[in-house]
């Protein structure tokens, strides 16, 4: 490097002198343009009002045995879905089968809760919907492009690579809940 | 390309002008005395139409733009008030929403006939990648239009086509909170949406005029892909391609007004006058026809990176096409078996397309069932994955190889020689 650099340099100048002033000035430019875009880029993240964590409460004694209602939460559809026995045994009866994202029913709902199922309604493929109690393991079909979950959320067929996510969430009491 | 100027200023006001903005002359060169090949047939004439179409878009763009309101509790009841209330509204709206479906229409004849005629080849590489940019363009235009009016479709299509973005590993989730302005498709997203759609289109008018200047440095391809080589073999622009690019225009603003004036929601779906509902999702969610062959190759890979990934490597691919077509010779009129890949490809689009709007587990046919009921046969997942094989295979296996080992027919001298065998072998 300094060789080649010391032929192409008029005598008399110190190249490394030269050099310092072209990399500071390049990296002067590179740190001002990188601070003008930045903001330019990051207005668009979510604004202090979308962060403000939003939660929830919703009164558990609207679900009845065996159905569903679907919540809006952070602008998701929250699932909240009270399981039947026969619902709850076929998931657990599950838990060993060969499963796309493995987990147990257990570790799906809260301790001692096994009716409560409480989901994150958006398909992890890409985002719609899915339907209640439709699919072949019972659970639900989206009907985007065709995942089906079983009565636990766990995908078992289709597109999605993950389970339905869990949102965060607390019992309040028996029948009130904390989402978020 | 066409040499020195002809143009004479006439008036004392025009040569004043000329020797401070020769803009007169500008138009003058490229559009009354520029040589055009004297061959060019109809499907040459979608530049001009293509033309008209983006003018045609901002014009009721911006007059729908005056009565719409970009916030998720109105847009949807704006879109009603422009269709019911505002004076002609119902017109320049259906003119709006058919005109995208139109302009895609013919941005598609227009690249099927680069296709065939190998326009893409050089001198004209970079022509032809501008119009790949061009087009990129108005399909993210035309999604975020498709938003706006914010019922069911716009909702949940916006719902699936971002969160692809987010199959990428890593930066995935950051990319899609970041491009919805919150944890999930919400008022700050439609709101961007609306700017970005406002935007865009004057971006593809800036593109628009770099692709002309292009355009006219290598001069037009022609049905025979053989450059011009004498004055015989052109003709100026005015008349000759002016008359003939009005007259399919006529053509096409014939069809455009049957559609906008007896078919207006023919290409549009029932579902979006729906207001939008991020609880339900519509039973059966399809894009708009024009992203339906992107579509079916996004639902044929069972993996969500991968359908991403090989749905982008589908746009992606025509970047580079210059440079997978081995052949010397550019028009597929001298290239007889080429030419049988090529109708199997536009087939294929077809096909693509059809698998798109149908669900992925219903059945094209179907020769019987299994003990457990399934039946057995082909379906529409299977139908696409065959189809979306031959898309790419066309691209990177049947351009460079073909190129080498085919024989193609004799290629004539020039233009002129070219209409000669041609009417001579009509004749006899
Ligand atoms: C490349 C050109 C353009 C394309 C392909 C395009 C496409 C679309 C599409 C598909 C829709 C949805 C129509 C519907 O179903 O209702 C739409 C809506 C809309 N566009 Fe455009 N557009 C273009 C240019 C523009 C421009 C230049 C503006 C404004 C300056 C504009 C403003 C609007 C507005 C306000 C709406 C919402 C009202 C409505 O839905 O009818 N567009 N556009
Ligand atoms: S979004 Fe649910 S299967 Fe694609």
């Amino acid at each position: 490097m300094a060789d080649t650099v010391g032929e192409i340099t008029p005598a008399g100048e110190d190249p490394s002198r030269r050099d310092f002033i072209h990399v500071a000035a390049l990296a002067a430019a590179a740190g001002a343009v990188g601070s003008v875009v930045w903001p330019l880029v990051d207005q668009m993240n979510p604004s202090g009002d979308m962060l403000a964590l939003a939660s929830l409460e919703f009164d558990l004694s609207k679900v009845a045995d065996g159905s569903e209602v679907t919540i809006k939460w952070r602008g998701k559809p929250v699932f909240v879905r009270k399981r039947t026995p026969a619902e709850i045994a076929k998931a657990k009866a599950d838990d060993n089968a060969d499963l796309k994202d493995p987990a147990k029913d257990a570790d799906r709902h809260k301790p001692g809760k096994a009716e409560w199922l409480i989901l994150i309604g958006s398909c992890t493929h890409l985002g719609c919907v899915p339907t209640f109690g439709g699919g072949d393991w019972g659970g639900w079909f989206c009907p985007c492009h065709g995942s089906h979950y079983d009565t636990a959320g766990r995908i078992r067929k289709g597109p999605a690579p993950k389970n339905l996510a869990l949102p965060e969430y607390a019992f309040l009491s028996d029948t009130k809940v904390k989402i978020g | 390309m066409s040499g020195h100027s002809t143009y004479e200023p006439k008036t004392g006001f025009t040569r004043w002008l000329d020797s401070r903005l020769p803009i007169i002359r500008l138009g003058y060169d490229s559009f009354v005395d520029y040589p055009t090949p004297k061959n060019l047939n109809y499907w040459y004439t979608f530049g001009g139409i293509l033309s008209l179409c983006l003018m045609t878009q901002i014009v009721t763009g911006i007059i729908l733009a005056m009565h719409y309101v970009p916030h998720v509790d109105h847009a949807f009841n704006s879109v009603e008030h422009i269709m019911r209330d505002v004076n002609h509204g119902w017109l320049i709206r259906y003119v709006h929403a058919n005109g995208a479906s139109m302009f895609l229409f013919a941005v598609y004849m227009h690249m099927f006939r680069g296709l065939y005629y190998g326009s893409y080849k050089a001198p004209r590489e970079v022509l032809w990648i501008l119009g790949c940019v061009i087009y990129l363009l108005m399909m993210a235009t035309a999604f975020m239009g498709y938003v706006l009016p914010w019922g069911q479709m716009s909702f949940h299509g916006a719902v699936v086509i971002t969160n692809l973005l987010g199959a990428f590993p890593v930066v995935g989730e950051s990319i899609t909170t970041w491009l919805w302005g919150g944890f999930a498709v919400d008022n700050p997203t439609l709101n961007r949406f609306f700017s970005l759609h406002f935007l865009m289109p004057f971006m593809i008018a800036g593109v628009v005029i770099l692709h002309v200047w292009a355009l006219h440095v290598t001069g037009q391809n022609n049905p025979s892909g053989i450059d011009p080589k004498s004055k015989e073999d052109t003709v100026p622009f005015t008349p000759y391609a002016t008359v003939k690019d009005g007259f399919a225009m006529v053509l096409f603003l014939i069809l455009f007004s049957v559609f906008v004036f007896f078919q207006p929601n023919a290409m549009g779906h029932a579902d979006n006058y729906i207001p939008a509902n991020p609880l339900v999702t519509p039973a059966h969610i399809v894009p708009e026809w024009y992203f339906l062959p992107f579509y079916a190759i996004l639902r044929a890979v069972p993996d969500k990176l991968g359908g991403a990934l090989l749905m982008f490597g589908a746009i992606g691919v025509l970047f580079v096409l210059p440079w997978l077509d081995t052949s010397k010779v550019k028009s597929l009129r001298y290239r007889p078996t080429a030419r049988v890949f090529f109708f199997l490809f536009v087939l294929t689009c077809l096909v693509l397309g059809w698998c798109g709007g149908e669900l992925p587990d219903n059945m094209v046919f179907q020769v019987g069932s299994t003990a457990s009921g399934d039946p057995i046969g082909l379906n529409f997942v299977w139908l696409s994955r065959i189809a979306a094989a031959y898309y790419f295979a066309y691209f990177l296996v049947v351009m460079p190889v073909l190129g080498l080992v085919e024989t193609p027919d004799a290629v004539p001298d020039s233009i002129s020689a070219s209409i000669l065998n041609h009417s001579a072998e009509k004749k006899g």
